[in-house]
């Protein structure tokens, strides 16, 4: 019998697969497919102050391998999560979540995971500094490690619950924004969000997302995804939640190897709602495959020697 | 909403660019006229949306246009399965129709007419059909129309086929208690000038899931912000914001 349990910041997780903000909306979509209580968390659809509708569309695009996405958080406003959304997410999802924080000033962001501090469903508190379809905000406060700083140390000061703060791959290196938070008292990093990319249509020789660029995800991005984590890692102590192109069970233990002490899944929801179903199934025969007695071992693997 | 796999019966090009696919599967999910399935291909990251002309407890019709490299690859399949998401989307709401409802379709728009045809002359009511082409290589379906013994009424842009100019030029002269249709954004606006009664669009947009887990595909109404997959694609008349 293989050990699939990992711990992030104190909370204990049955599995290391956490399908990813913005993929995976508040469980309700995949509850019809399997019971999504076999997940380690999951986290929860980007939350701001306010409600927001997002960008115009079209807001999709292939690419190959992969896609764009100009969603531009859309969410009910965090008054409405607390009020409807966790409620409802409590008859279906009978373990620790991840909340997902957006905000376009510091002051948002500190608001928002006060609110949402309250709430014991939410095991974690992970924020978005690197959303990268919204403007004055989002990503331009994971583009620069002097704001990085500064979300984090605010943030820290409103809750007492683990603080993980997600970064954008969009940055000359990664690792100084790393080691700002880490210094601003975040408990762990998650790493990457999307990659800003464009598309455009050969018919009317225009950008096809409205918003003209968006956020790149899915399986071609792993390598550039895993090569953050892996330096990253060595560069901070906190845990890190790695993301970006998993979609197989091979593809979390590669991420682990580099560094991650869990991960998450985004994209490949979207193309196959059972994708991390079948990941957590398949895991421990790959954990056999490789000699792998337990998950925990083998985080940073890649690291020794 | 249900995940399966579907064996191709039969595909055929019923225009130059329009075609026709027969599947074999379970059907089971799909419960009205209206709604749509997310194919998945070969090559393609993304599923392919595609409004369901017409099933049986076992069978599904699938009339699509090739658009793209997805739908390209999909006209040239003959035999072999393919993993479907079914059951996607409101689809029509009948309960509203009345004894005449017009039945508009555009283009590709028009499959979805099909089944929701049949079903309403299930109900015991008498359907009118529209089908707008640009021209008459373009027709396809009118036969099919024409056996459920439904008045048939076409348009064609160019005139080379019974009325000349658009949908709305038919459909001006008809008395109708309730109108469906689908078809682009231009018909809509102008099926909207001119209606005389309630009704309901079905909507097309970009879509990363189909089934409501990435916003994508979202839309301002009066009702407040809807996702096309699954709170849609149909929308009423009177909730639409143009």
């Amino acid at each position: 019998m293989v050990d699939t349990k990992v711990v992030l910041s104190g909370l204990e997780l049955d599995n290391p697969i956490i399908p990813a903000s913005g993929t995976f909306g508040f469980g309700k979509e995949f509850k019809d497919f399997y019971d999504i209580n076999i997940l380690g968390s999951f986290s929860f659809k980007g939350t701001t102050l306010e409600e927001r509708f997002g960008n115009p569309t079209p807001r999709i695009a292939q690419t190959p391998m992969g896609m764009l996405n100009a969603v531009g958080l859309q969410n009910p406003g965090v008054k409405h999560v607390v009020e409807h959304e966790l409620p409802e997410m409590k008859k279906y999802f009978h373990k620790k979540v991840i909340a997902n924080v957006s905000g376009f000033s510091i002051d948002e962001y500190a608001k928002t995971c006060e609110i949402l501090d309250k709430e014991e469903q939410v095991g974690i508190l992970e924020v978005n500094i690197s959303c990268p379809n919204v403007h004055n905000g989002g990503m331009a406060f994971g583009t620069d490690a002097k704001n990085a700083l500064e979300v984090t140390k605010a943030v820290k000061k409103v809750t007492t619950k683990p603080v993980y703060i997600k970064l954008s791959p969009n940055v000359t290196d990664i690792v100084s924004i790393a080691k700002a938070v880490e210094d601003g008292g975040a408990d762990g990093i998650s790493l990457i969000n999307t990659l800003l990319g464009m598309r455009i249509n050969l018919k009317n020789r225009k950008p096809i997302l409205a918003n003209k660029t968006g956020g790149f995800s899915g399986s071609a991005i792993l390598p550039v995804a895993l090569r953050m984590v892996y330096q990253v890692y060595e560069a901070v102590k906190i845990p890190l939640i790695g993301m970006g192109g998993i979609t197989t069970a091979e593809d979390v233990i590669e991420m682990m190897l580099a560094g991650a002490t869990a991960v998450q899944v985004g994209a490949a929801n979207l193309v196959n709602p059972y994708a991390c179903k079948e990941i957590i199934e398949d895991l421990p025969r790959v954990m056999e495959k490789y000699r792998i007695n337990s998950l925990k071992e083998i985080i940073g693997g890649a690291h020794n020697g | 909403m249900k995940q399966g796999f579907f064996e191709i019966k039969s595909n055929k090009g019923l225009t130059a660019d329009v075609f026709e696919m027969k599947l074999v599967g379970d059907t089971s999910a799909i419960t009205a006229s209206g709604q749509f399935v997310n194919i998945k291909i070969d090559g393609e990251f993304l599923r392919r949306p595609i409004s369901v002309c017409d099933y049986t407890e076992k069978e599904l019709t699938l009339i699509y246009k090739v658009v793209g490299s997805g739908t390209e690859k999909l006209s040239k399949m003959q035999g072999g399965k393919l993993d479907i998401l079914t059951g996607l989307g409101n689809g029509y709401n009948l309960e509203k129709s009345g004894d005449k409802p017009l039945l508009i379709g555009g283009g590709v728009g028009i499959p979805p007419m099909f089944n929701l045809c049949k079903k309403l002359i299930k109900k015991g009511k008498t359907p009118s059909v529209i089908l707008g082409f640009n021209t008459k290589s373009e027709i396809f379906y009118q036969e099919e129309f024409n056996s459920l013994g439904v008045n048939v009424y076409v348009s064609t842009v160019d005139g080379s086929s019974e009325t000349k100019g658009f949908v709305t030029d038919v459909m001006k002269d008809l008395e109708y208690t309730y109108f469906y249709t689908c078809g682009p954004m231009p018909m809509f606006l102008s099926i909207e000038k001119i209606a005389k009664t309630s009704g309901q669009y079905s909507f097309e947009e970009r879509m990363g899931c189909g089934f409501g887990a990435c916003m994508g595909c979202s839309c301002k109404t009066k009702y407040g912000n809807k996702r096309i997959c699954v709170d849609g694609p149909v929308l009423e008349r009177e909730e639409v914001i143009w």
